[in-house]
């Protein structure tokens, strides 16, 4: 099994290279940073702009492969070049890239686990009330857009701290700017501001995991081995949780690395209207700035974890299903 | 009701209701009878004739929307009605199952020995090495060789009869006092059947429990069980000891499963008893007696009023039917209840004789190479389905070719199907060498040879009416049009179908009158060579009897030779002329029908042919059975000399000098008599049945 999962690592190292590297020549190709020199008043002259450009591995002129050649040396240190402006995207990157794993890794660890409990629990209680009102609950996330959910969230925030006359829920930003205080003080702070954009984002996970693993759970609740468990004398709720809940979690483990992609998007989208300075508002700032470089490096965020998130669930597959470990 | 004055088990008035959209379907209607302590009940019903429910409801584990009513008492306490704590305690404990098709029945992502410990475990404070030390024990004792090592291997890695060992060992954990059997056997292979009911009997003689033999085989309970009770359309129809319900049925359609069923242990064509009809759905129950209609001995009362189950003859014996008393008077047998048209004429060899051959292979070799890798395969072995089989069918003859699942057969047929040059030997199909043909004369040949596979709805489209499905073969040979309407109203006539079923699709024909139409689609070009793969065991019983008559008839009158391919020996004996007995690959002993079923000279057929229950008590309780040890070996790791020394009683015999030959030299099929022939070195006939 450890050479299955070192075959699957040694792959994925190559799918980043190679989704980085398309990445790029797409953001290079497609971004002009130059426009941002000429849209400059007064335009700066011609050879200011063509030495500003070259000294960042931005200049059109030259062939797209040399940058290509250029960046991808850089890359191999871990160096993601700089900014048109001159910043450096390693310490930008620095700087955001806490505030995005924060969101993504809770997001991630409570959406699939409450979504696997409450799909399982829906699919047990199937075609009694309980199981009507998650289905309809869910179905009404998942068609309402990401930022339609967190709009509407945060005016029940507002609601909530109207009535409590405390702001009990920060909407904007990750942190009070300038707030002083003892460690306390500045763990809550976060907290209040963590709240809204998480369940954001955990509503909308909870909501496609139950759906899918109440479906998972349907499959095997029928399954005769359920019926064996019990007949050896197992509690019912023993033989759905260590049968069929430990069975039917081994389609759920594959529909994770699926499912990752949707959540960047999700959480993308959230940074941007929360305020949180993370790696999605960067995302979408740099390819309004036309900022090749940074576009490239959170792609390759981007795709580091989409590959891990695959490398974590071809790992929970093959804990969770003794066929393919046997077998491999 | 019966005798015993304190019943372990006794059960009244049950009823199953399963709510439905479209009305309640009544699976179980007021079931009664008593279990004895240590006594073996066999309960004996076809598909749908509510005896798993039954079951199910006994132990409480019926699906949640179902109704249950009645009472079940065990040892004078009520089942129905505990909530899940209580009867979660007396199940495994009490009363334990054993369920049918053990691969779904154990959970595929723990190993087999912590399932078994966890049975343990459900009713003992024990430490997990006690529990799992006790799984092993019980792994040993219903015969499962290191057990040590094997309780660590997943159900998927354990062979079909290997896993019913630990779905018994599981059950048998707490010692209970009754054990339900819910066709324990029906998936497996013949010797591996006879394995496992022997492993159940150990089971029952380790506990010395009271058992409960769920099963649709009459066979397989006659020699196994004290009473037997015959269920149809969700009653008990008869009950009563099972010499008395075997030698004197009382209700119509016991006689009638009792004459449908082909025996391996008589000779002759006896044509079967084929019940009339289908059983009704339980959701559409005809009023007054179900069997109504399809009972000869039908009156008027007979739609009125349900018979209920009554005693008769003084017997403990009971019958629901309003005849049972004139059938008791009259001492009718079934083939008298049931008119059964005269037998046809004595097949034999004679009949063979001069015959031209419709079909003959010689040296037949189907290998493949066994790959592994996901992108890169390499090849880590040969697969050898087909070791080399020569065969002959005569015209107008039927030849069986029997053997267990992974023997080869259907791969040889498949091979025979292909018309063309085989790997390695030859095919010869009506005279022709299929390795010389040219495409058109390959196209024409295809019309002689038809074949008819096991599962009709797999092999028929559904989006078809059952007269294109008819149409079909005759408009891609060409036939003109206004003969295909013709010969399509023909065939249907033929098969014993209507006109009026002509515009039906397949789905809404019962299993029976589906396979009926794939028989007509494979004569519609009429074919002199029909290849039938399995034709009728996912038939139930009593329909089973019609197919093969039907299939007799139609050989006698459009003059058919038949390759019949199967894994029951009672409906080979039935049909054949002669027998050819396939074992990993090549054929282990060929001969003529009664002949090689009267005496049997490889050990292998012998072993076969004593695994097979026969529905008689008193025959099968003093039956020997030859028992063979383990599985059959992978056809990709074929054990040199004889393949099957592996498993061979006799070679297990033999001293160490005789068995060099065995192990050394492959033996080729050799004459041991005439019209037999036996690829043994030590072949010896032996009368098993
Ligand atoms: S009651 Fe009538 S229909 Fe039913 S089995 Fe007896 S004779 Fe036949
Ligand atoms: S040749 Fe030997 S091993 Fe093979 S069947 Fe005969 S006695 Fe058994």
């Amino acid at each position: 099994m450890a050479k299955f999962l070192l075959r699957r690592l040694a792959s994925s190292i190559v799918l980043v290279a190679i989704a980085a590297s398309l990445a790029y020549v797409l953001a290079a190709a497609s971004l002009s940073p130059r426009s941002n020199f000429e849209g400059r008043n007064p335009p700066p002259p011609a050879a200011v702009v063509e030495r500003e450009l070259e000294a960042r591995n931005l200049n059109d002129r030259t062939p797209i492969i040399e940058r290509y050649g250029a960046w991808a040396t850089g890359l191999v240190r871990l160096d993601f070049g700089e900014s048109w402006d001159g910043t450096s995207v390693n310490a930008e990157m620095a700087r955001r890239i806490g505030v995005s794993l924060r969101l993504l890794i809770i997001a991630t660890i409570l959406g699939s686990v409450l979504g696997v409990l409450v799909g399982a629990w829906g699919a047990v209680r199937q075609h009694r009330f309980s199981d009507h009102a998650i289905t309809f609950a869910s179905f009404v996330i998942l068609s309402t857009p990401v930022f339609v959910l967190a709009v509407l969230l945060e005016i029940v925030a507002v609601g909530v701290n109207d009535a409590t006359g405390v702001s009990v829920f920060e909407y904007t930003g990750e942190f009070t700017p300038g707030l002083e205080g003892g460690f306390w003080t500045l763990a809550v702070d976060r907290l209040q501001h963590l709240v809204l954009p998480t369940l954001t984002l955990v509503l909308a996970q909870i909501a496609i995991f139950s759906r899918y693993q109440r479906n998972a759970m349907l499959d095997v609740l029928g399954s005769d081995f359920v019926r064996t468990a019990q007949a050896k004398g197992l509690r019912r709720r023993t033989a759905l949780l260590k049968h069929a809940l430990r069975t039917a979690l081994i389609p759920s483990a594959t529909f994770f690395a699926y499912n990752f992609g949707l959540l960047l998007i999700g959480a993308t989208f959230i940074e941007t209207i929360f305020g949180w300075h993370g790696m999605g508002e960067w995302f979408i700032e740099s390819v309004r700035r036309n900022d090749v470089n940074a576009v490239a490096a959170v792609s390759c965020f981007a795709a580091v974890l989409v590959l891990f998130a695959g490398l974590l669930s071809d790992l929970a597959y093959a804990v969770l299903d003794p066929r393919i470990r046997v077998g491999a | 009701m019966t005798p015993a004055a304190d019943p372990l088990v006794a059960v009244r008035g049950l009823s199953v209701t399963f709510p439905d959209r479209t009305g309640d379907v009544r699976a179980v209607r007021d079931v009664d009878y008593d279990l004895a302590r240590g006594e073996v009940l066999g309960i004996v019903g076809e598909s749908g004739s509510g005896k798993s429910a039954a079951a199910l409801a006994v132990m409480g584990l019926l699906p949640a929307g179902a109704r249950v009513e009645g009472s079940v008492r065990l040892d004078g306490e009520e089942l129905i009605g505990l909530e899940d704590r209580a009867l979660s305690r007396l199940r495994g404990r009490r009363i334990a199952m054993v369920f049918q098709d053990p691969l779904s029945a154990l959970t595929p992502v723990y190993r087999i020995g912590q399932q078994v410990a966890e049975a343990v475990q459900a009713h003992n404070r024990l430490s997990r090495d006690e529990a799992r030390s006790r799984a092993v024990e019980l792994l040993e004792l219903v015969g499962i060789a290191g057990a040590r090592e094997r309780a660590g291997a997943f159900p998927h890695e354990l062979s079909g009869g290997m896993r019913q060992r630990v779905m018994i060992a599981m059950a048998i954990a707490n010692d209970p006092d009754v054990l339900i059997a819910d066709e324990p056997t029906t998936a497996l292979d013949v010797t591996i059947q006879a394995q496992v009911l022997e492993v159940l009997r150990t089971a029952r003689e380790a506990t010395g429990a009271a058992m409960i033999v769920i099963t649709h085989d009459l066979g397989v309970v006659a020699g196994f069980a004290d009473r037997v009770a015959v269920m149809y359309a969700g009653r008990l129809v008869e009950q009563g000891g099972v010499d008395d319900v075997y030698e004197r049925p009382r209700m119509p359609y016991t006689m009638g499963l009792l004459g449908s069923i082909p025996r391996v242990d008589e000779s002759g064509r006896r044509p079967l008893v084929p019940i009339e009809g289908a059983p009704p759905s339980p959701a559409h129950l005809p009023p007054g007696c179900p069997f109504a209609p399809r009972c000869p001995l039908v009156f008027e009362r007979c739609h009125e009023e349900e018979p209920a189950l009554a005693a008769v003859g003084g017997r403990p014996q009971l019958a629901a039917c309003h005849r049972a008393a004139e059938i008791e008077a009259g001492g009718l047998a079934p083939e008298e209840v049931y008119e059964v048209r005269s037998s046809a004429p004595a097949p034999g060899a004679e009949r063979r004789n001069g015959r031209p051959q419709v079909l003959r292979t010689e040296d037949l070799v189907k290998h493949h190479p066994l790959l592994r890798g996901a992108v890169f395969k390499r090849q880590v072995g040969t697969v050898r389905a087909v070791d080399g089989i020569s065969l002959t069918v005569g015209e107008g003859e039927t030849l069986g070719l029997v053997g267990e699942s992974g023997c080869g057969k259907t791969t040889a047929l498949l091979e025979i199907l292909e018309l063309t040059r085989p790997q390695g030997g030859r095919v010869v199909v009506l005279g022709r060498d299929t390795a010389e043909l040219d495409a058109r004369e390959r196209r024409a040949l295809r019309r002689e040879v038809q074949v008819v596979f096991q599962d009709p709805l797999a092999s028929l489209d559904p989006r078809l009416p059952v007269s294109d499905v008819l149409a079909e073969p005759l408009r891609t040979h060409g036939v003109a049009r206004e003969r295909v309407e013709e010969r399509v109203r023909e065939l249907v006539r033929l098969v014993g179908l209507e006109h009026q079923h002509l515009s039906r699709y397949p789905q809404h024909f019962s299993g029976g009158q589906r396979q009926r139409i794939a028989i007509a689609r494979a004569l519609a070009l009429e074919p002199k060579l029909v290849v039938l793969d399995e034709p009728v065991s996912a038939l139930d019983v009593s329909i089973r009897a019609g197919v093969v008559n039907l299939l007799e008839e139609l050989r006698e009158r459009l003059g058919l030779s038949y390759l019949f391919v199967a894994h029951d020996l009672s409906v080979v004996r039935h049909v054949s002329d002669r027998v050819a007995v396939m074992y990993l690959g090549r054929l282990v002993e060929v001969g003529d029908v009664d002949r090689l079923y009267g005496g049997p000279a490889h050990p292998y057929t012998q072993a076969l042919l004593s695994a097979i229950p026969v529905p008689d008590p008193r025959k099968e309780r003093t039956r020997a059975r030859i028992l063979l040890p383990g599985d059959l070996p992978s056809p990709a790791e074929v054990p040199g000399g004889c393949r099957f020394h592996t498993r061979c009683p006799k070679f297990a015999a033999l001293d160490a000098e005789r068995r060099r030959r065995c192990l050394e030299e492959e033996p080729e099929l050799r004459a041991v008599g005439p019209g037999q022939e036996a690829a043994c070195h030590y072949a010896e006939r032996l009368a098993v049945v």
